[in-house]
């Protein structure tokens, strides 16, 4: 039950623009949930609808369960898509809606009944089967797109920004209730997103995109902790940047020295990448009042702090702290701090940025 | 801030003696608005009856039962029931062409769609005497094998389809634009075929502008005069169709004949006007009912939500 893209080319328009998908090859995990993240523009969604066949590559095959489907239609691939719209048939009601796949699959009655019948209750609306799209809420909407491509029992779910049009708080219902559903069905996924607090949470597999490439695909833990590049790691999580060079073999952030990256010469201007709950501020101890910082600003958010304070080298940083530590230090908005960095990643600085 | 406050109440309040004081105005354009439609509508409709009945009812039914007349009322009815038809086909075929597909040439074909619309009747008729008249291009192959377009029926009924071709197609273009493409997707993905998309997803969605578009042409194919006048040649009781005998029997000074003729085609737009009334009424009267149905069935599941809430 896995999924499979090798080299996948596809442009839209005149083949002198940049392609929106440029040669992606990745393999979806099977019965987990893959994330597809990236930024706008990052041909995701494209990269979605050509392994569903709504799309044809200009190059590169797509693999379902092992068989090439390339030049097969979306018809034959037995895929459930849920779209961003939902794209919901609006002269039908609930239940026809989710019934349609299978009438078209010719099922015998009684069991279309009965599987209709399972899967509103599977997606919690089993007293709306009479009901019209247009009478149901967006949250019960996604639902019933869900519904209506689970009926056909696809070889693999295809979800397109499933919570993109919907408030925040349907949203994490949703997320959560997604979770439970995959672990009851078990069915391979594959779901876009440009949240990465989504992608994060959801999958056990992200393939991060950017400008029509895969920046990194691995597990969530792994991009986050290990970025391959500074795309990946101002995308996932947010992260403080801060500018320095490489003396000695080693780069200077904050009050400490990072080993600078391997290979990168003396005096090269590098970027550090620092997560917030990576830096701690505390009271000067000796440190050169050179390198300490100011305390610009605190902001309370729930049990822990965010610090800002603006370095010596003029850039402006976020320390998240737990209530407690700061409250230990006494510090003031104005006061100097030492800033000190737990966890760093320093790549040598490329001037695309 | 309090002096924008008071100039928004202020502002407000001038409103409201302006709605106030505009008794005057609002009679004035009413009273315009029905002295316009009573001098361009209600008159001229009025004028017809009256002068079909003026001799009274018996010359009216003698002058609707007249041969000639009777043969341009099946006429009529033959060419609309040929014409209209094929004008869905091709409507249908057309919109969704332009609608779900990007192809080169596709605004030439937008704009071609509209070329009966922006092209004089007369035009139109004679496009069809040029191509099938005895000098025209197939003239000779036609007359060869017997076979007559111009002043006969198929002429008719060819201008007919040509100048009505596009009312059904505008309409679903218009419709099918507006709701995009995603249903028939998600149809295709569910396992479907273009031809079932089509009948099920595409066809559903868009009926109602589609009976717009078939009440539209239909008006249009029996009340054509220019094009078909061209290609017709005015034969009595062979080629006349019902606006054609009008002019006839107008010319002939038969006043009650031409009259009560005009009234059938009159009343022809009345029932059409009608039936896209009820078509409109019908609608909303079902969604009201959904809706109605949609309620009745919400109430039992949130008062079981509010009984589980309440139980200790």
């Amino acid at each position: 039950m896995t999924v499979r893209v090798e080299h996948i080319v596809k442009h839209f328009g005149r083949s002198s623009e940049a392609a929106a998908v440029a040669d992606v090859s990745f393999e979806a995990q099977p019965k987990a949930i893959t994330t597809l993240l990236g930024p706008s523009g990052s041909g995701k969604s494209t990269l979605l609808r050509l392994i569903a066949g709504l799309e044809t590559p200009d190059s590169g095959r797509v693999f379902i369960e092992g068989q090439e489907v390339t030049a097969l239609s979306p018809q034959h691939r037995n895929v459930g898509f849920v779209f961003q719209s939902y794209a919901l048939f609006r002269h039908m009601t609930v239940a026809e809606n989710i019934a349609f796949g299978m009438k078209i699959r010719r099922l015998p009655k009684e069991q279309v009944n009965k599987r209709v019948a399972e899967l509103l209750a599977l997606v919690q609306l089993p007293e709306y089967g009479s009901r019209f799209p247009a009478q149901l809420s967006g949250g019960q909407r996604q639902r019933v797109a869900l519904a209506r491509a689970l009926a056909i029992e696809p070889k693999v779910l295809l979800l397109d920004e499933p919570f993109g049009a919907l408030d925040t708080q349907v949203r994490l219902e949703l997320r959560e209730w997604l979770i439970s559903l995959h672990e009851q069905t078990g069915i391979t996924t594959i779901l876009v997103t440009h949240d990465q607090e989504e992608a994060l949470e959801l999958s056990q597999h992200v393939v991060l995109l950017n400008k029509g490439k895969v920046a990194q695909a691995g597990s969530p833990h792994d991009l986050y902790d290990h970025p391959a590049d500074e795309f990946v790691a101002s995308f996932l999580g947010g992260a403080n940047v801060i500018k320095s060079h490489v003396s000695d073999g080693e780069a200077k952030v904050g009050t400490q020295s990072v080993r600078a990256p391997v290979g990168a010469q003396e005096g090269t201007p590098v970027q550090a990448f620092v997560r917030p709950h990576n830096m701690r501020v505390r009271r000067p101890n000796g440190d050169n009042p050179v390198d300490l910082g100011k305390i610009e600003r605190l902001t309370r958010v729930g049990g822990y702090v965010k610090v800002y304070v603006s370095l010596p080298s003029g850039e402006s940083v976020v320390v998240l702290m737990s209530k407690g530590d700061l409250e230990a230090l006494h510090v003031e908005p104005g006061d100097a701090v030492a800033v000190d960095v737990v966890d760093a990643k320093v790549f040598v600085q490329s001037y695309s940025i | 801030m309090s002096g924008i406050v008071t100039q928004r109440a202020k502002s407000a309040q001038r409103r409201d003696t302006q709605v106030g004081e505009s008794a005057f105005v609002r009679v004035l354009l009413i009273a315009i608005a029905l002295g316009f439609l009573g001098i361009f509508l209600v008159a001229p409709i009025a004028t017809i009856f009256s002068a079909a009945f003026s001799k009274g009812v018996e010359p009216y039914w003698t002058a609707l039962t007249q041969d000639d007349t009777v043969s341009a009322i099946w006429l009529t009815l033959l060419t609309a029931g040929i014409s209209v038809p094929l004008n869905v086909v091709f409507g249908v075929a057309a919109a969704w062409l332009i609608s779900k597909y990007d192809f080169w040439g596709k605004s030439v074909l937008v704009t071609v769609v509209d070329l009966p619309f922006s092209v004089s009747p007369v035009i139109s008729g004679l496009i069809f005497v040029l191509l099938f008249g005895a000098r025209g291009w197939f003239g000779p192959f036609l007359s060869e094998h017997d076979v007559k377009i111009i002043f006969a029926v198929p002429g008719i009924v060819m201008a007919t389809t040509f100048v009505t071709f596009p009312l059904v197609a505008r309409e679903l273009i218009a419709v099918m634009q507006a709701q995009g493409s995603d249903e028939e997707e998600a149809a295709l993905t569910l396992g479907a075929s273009g031809l079932q998309i089509l009948l099920r997803i595409t066809l559903p969605k868009v009926r109602w502008g589609l009976l717009y578009g078939v009440i539209l042409c239909n008006a249009r194919a029996m009340g054509e005069f220019g094009a078909v006048s061209v290609v017709s040649g005015h034969i009595r009781g062979l080629t006349n169709t019902l606006p054609l005998q009008v002019e006839i029997l107008y010319n002939e000074y038969n006043f009650v004949g031409a009259f009560a003729v005009s009234s059938l085609l009159c009343a022809l737009a009345l029932v059409t006007l009608c039936v896209k009334k009820v078509a409109e009424w019908s609608v909303s009267s079902r969604q009201a009912k959904r809706d109605a149905s949609a309620r009745a069935l919400a109430v039992p599941a949130s008062t079981a939500v509010n009984l589980e809430g309440m139980l200790p």
